[in-house]
């Protein structure tokens, strides 16, 4: 019941900017479902609150697992963390869980680091006893993350990167497109990845109307309503990421508005970044200063 | 326009003083009504809207003991029925003037735990001020005794002698009691049950204790030294408390109630769902709400440039929509983070502004721009998606309405448009409805807030709730007097076992 430091148990490297913590959370992990995020924050005084969705968790270890994209200073300093480091914030599970049910045949795109909030969510729809074909893509072969952990909990698994370094050559909406033209459609997609992607894959499915569930991560600074930071236009009406989603029908998202919001802060970001690499370097040059004059 | 500075209030209030000499407990009531009423010394405001420093720094103790015997002493005390905890205000009144301060904040705190916090941010001039003898006699409400000036005054008064006394815990009963959300009415709660003896556990969502009084209202206006010294107290008196937790996410409330042993809960998690106005261009980026704003401000640390990680928006010219105290807060700190120009648009006028006088006072000086009958149409942007403009339509008052207030009416093809950067939303705050949503059983009204009896009794025995969460956007002074009689239904319920 008590809080306990949340604390990295674990650090892999999947590719050069996507890195995966397990870290200790019991009561997080006891509660998380498919679906759901968490909002962290690494300095408790001045630091910034990130969302970040649960890839995995596990009940008994009480630890769940997150997969981030070294994107902005907050990620950059996350990935900079070793085992043994904790977190001044860790709170969650946040958003509604996914709706799971056995719908029959059901299709799962994931992009570029999007494949990681989609994993919980395909085991959860293999283990309601729907087949589940998923479709993982990446920019590059070095870009992609849990192909063993997806074949493992889909039916059918297609793999494809965008340059054809590994899989098939393909953007994942051909895929999709594909899957959708079958004689057995499926009775719901389900897409998570960058903004641009989610919002072709809904434009893919729509022809076919099969319903299509997007995960959205916006800004956002509480997680629990308070702000309304992450706001987004979904048929017509404001709806909070936070409380709403964060999955939502895709078909609905005003994608275009969206993707304008999650660029609010990209100057300050820019410039938060040079600073933070401009006093890496610093760092370095002193180190090496000192050093070398022994 | 010059103000007085603290050190000319004070050697005025000196000079009077003098003048009564110890004849300061026999004055008739006309020569009390005519001792001049007593400034607030403030920083200049120049200088203040480039800082977030406390406005106002509060009474000299001359200051103090004069206003103090301003006070005509009613028999029938008609400030107290104004009073939403009901403080014996003639009393505390009274011990000011004689100069026993700490006699003064024991009466206070009978009824009232937060005194410098109410002190600061109570609207006394439609509470107990409103009621008060001496201002009606003077036909002027602003004239009226100090009460909150004088409550503040007290209150640092204790706090800066470092004697602020940890109240006395009961011996353990055994018994287990939480509190969700840090807000003034849980801070409330959890002082008055680990009183009898309970054991107290505060959960709170975010990462530090206090609520609106961290997130909402800004440094400038209650400094969060002050929140935080309340804090201590609690913990000083053995109350756990539990940040980032989220009850209805991080556990279910009936989960609490069930599995972990709680013998009862306070709902205490406030008015958390900013209104918008639902017009055309809300969603553009440099569209906030209020919280969203003051909480990258105030919570967040955005005003410390160069040490906050949390970004916010580098605004030139802003528009605030709403007339509250939020409003107030939000257009103030847009001048301190940088603003050149600041606008408040509300559609009636200045009189049916619900902002607490001296925060509208404050907010002029420092160079906020009053546009009132006015109200936002659309909000228009580039291609980019960023504010360009804000269009707007004039009002004219109508018939009154349902709160008394006449009825803005618009003013057909009134429409015009002005360059802003910046659009904040400050027309108030609907319930949070995690709880709602996560506890089957608990009912809400249409407003969403949590049905609760007088005696804060929810629709689930054992549950608990009060402050904004029952009321809807209230006040500091409303949540803690509601939490006091749900700690004091709680602490009945669990004698009785």
């Amino acid at each position: 019941m008590m809080a306990q430091t949340p604390t990295i148990l674990e650090k892999r490297q999947l590719s050069e900017n996507v890195f995966c913590l397990r870290v200790s959370a019991p009561l997080i992990a006891r509660e998380r479902k498919a679906g759901q995020f968490i909002l962290l924050s690494i300095d408790g005084e001045f630091g910034e609150r990130i969302p970040l969705t649960i890839a995995d968790a596990d009940a008994e270890a009480g630890s769940i697992t997150l997969i981030f994209q070294r994107v902005g200073m907050t990620t950059a300093k996350l990935a900079s963390l070793n085992v043994g480091d904790t977190l001044a914030v860790l709170v969650g599970p946040l958003g509604q869980p996914t709706h799971i049910e056995n719908v029959g045949t059901v299709v799962c795109v994931g992009g570029g680091i999007g494949v990681a909030p989609l994993y919980p969510i395909v085991q959860a729809l293999k283990a309601a006893g729907n087949y589940v074909v998923t479709i993982i893509g990446a920019r590059n072969k070095e870009l992609m993350i849990l192909e063993d952990e997806m074949r493992a909990q889909s039916d059918e698994l297609i793999v494809c990167t965008d340059d054809g370094s590994y899989g098939r050559k393909a953007l994942v909406t051909q895929p999709l497109k594909e899957v959708c033209e079958r004689a057995e459609k499926p009775a719901l997609a389900v897409a998570i990845g960058p903004p641009i992607m989610m919002k072709f894959c809904a434009e893919t499915t729509r022809p076919y109307a099969v319903h299509t569930v997007v995960s959205l991560n916006t800004i956002m600074v509480d997680g629990t309503g308070m702000c309304g930071g992450c706001r987004v236009t979904v048929g017509g009406e404001s709806k909070f990421v936070c409380v709403d989603g964060p999955e939502f029908d895709g078909h609905q998202v005003d994608f275009d508005g969206m993707m304008k919001r999650l660029q609010a802060y990209r100057n300050q970001e820019r410039q938060a970044m040079t600073d933070h690499e401009n006093h890496a370097c610093n760092l370095d040059q002193a180190y090496r200063a000192a050093t070398e004059t022994k | 326009m010059s103000h007085p500075t603290r050190d000319e209030l004070n050697a005025r209030a000196v000079a009077k003083l003098a003048e009564i000499g110890d004849a300061g407990a026999s004055l008739k009531p006309k020569e009390r009504m005519a001792i001049p009423s007593q400034d607030m010394p403030a920083q200049d405001p120049d200088v203040r809207r480039n800082n977030t420093s406390e406005v106002a720094t509060g009474y000299t103790e001359a200051q103090a003991l004069l206003e103090a015997q301003r006070c005509l002493r009613c028999k029938n005390q008609p400030c107290v029925q104004g009073c939403p905890v009901a403080i014996n205000i003639r009393d505390f009144v009274t011990a000011i003037a004689d100069g026993d301060f700490q006699s003064a904040v024991n009466t206070i705190k009978q009824t009232s735990l937060l005194p410098a916090i109410c002190g600061r941010v109570c609207p006394q001039e439609t509470q107990c001020q409103a009621e008060c003898t001496l201002g009606k006699s003077l036909k002027d409400p602003m004239q009226s005794v100090a009460i909150g000036r004088l409550e503040r005054f007290v209150a640092d008064w204790e706090r800066e002698r470092g004697t602020i006394s940890v109240p006395e815990v009961k011996p353990a009963t055994g018994k287990k009691v939480g509190v969700i959300g840090s807000g003034p009415a849980g801070l409330v709660v959890a002082a008055d049950v680990r009183r009898e003896g309970h054991e107290v556990t505060v959960f709170e969502a975010f990462h530090k204790f206090g609520g609106v009084m961290l997130y909402g209202i800004p440094e400038f206006r209650l400094p969060k030294e002050i929140v935080r010294r309340e804090v201590e107290t609690l913990k000083a008196m053995g109350v756990n408390l539990v940040p980032n937790f989220v009850v209805g996410r991080t556990r279910k409330l009936m989960d609490l109630l069930e599995k972990d042993g709680f013998d009862a809960l306070f709902v205490g998690t406030g008015a958390g769902l900013p209104n918008f106005m639902n017009i055309e261009g809300e969603n553009l980026v440099g569209v906030f709400s209020a919280n969203e704003y003051l909480t990258r401000a105030n919570l967040m640390r955005a005003y410390e440039k160069g040490r906050a990680a949390t970004p916010i928006a580098h605004s030139r010219k802003v528009a605030v929509l709403g007339g509250g105290n939020v409003a107030m807060d939000a257009a103030r700190t847009a001048l301190r983070l940088g603003a050149e120009e600041v606008h408040l648009i509300y559609r009636r006028t200045e009189k049916e502004m619900p902002a607490r006088v001296e925060e509208v006072e404050h907010a002029k000086e420092e160079g906020v721009q009053f546009h009132m009958l006015q109200n936002a149409k659309r909000i228009l942007g580039d291609e980019h998606g960023l504010v360009t403009s804000i269009e707007c339509l004039r009002y004219e008052l109508g018939e009154p309405d349902a709160s008394g207030r006449r009825r803005p009416v618009e003013v057909k093809g009134s429409e015009f448009e002005f360059e802003v950067d910046t659009v904040i939303v400050a027309i108030g705050n609907t319930s949070n409805p995690l709880i709602k949503q996560t506890t089957p059983g608990l009912e809400t009204t249409k407003w969403g807030t949590l049905v609760a009896d007088d005696n804060g009794q929810t629709t689930i025995p054992r549950v608990f709730a009060g402050g904004d969460i029952v009321l809807g956007a209230a006040t500091v002074i409303l949540a803690m007097g509601q939490g006091r009689r749900a700690a004091a239904s709680i602490n009945q319920l669990l004698a009785g076992e």
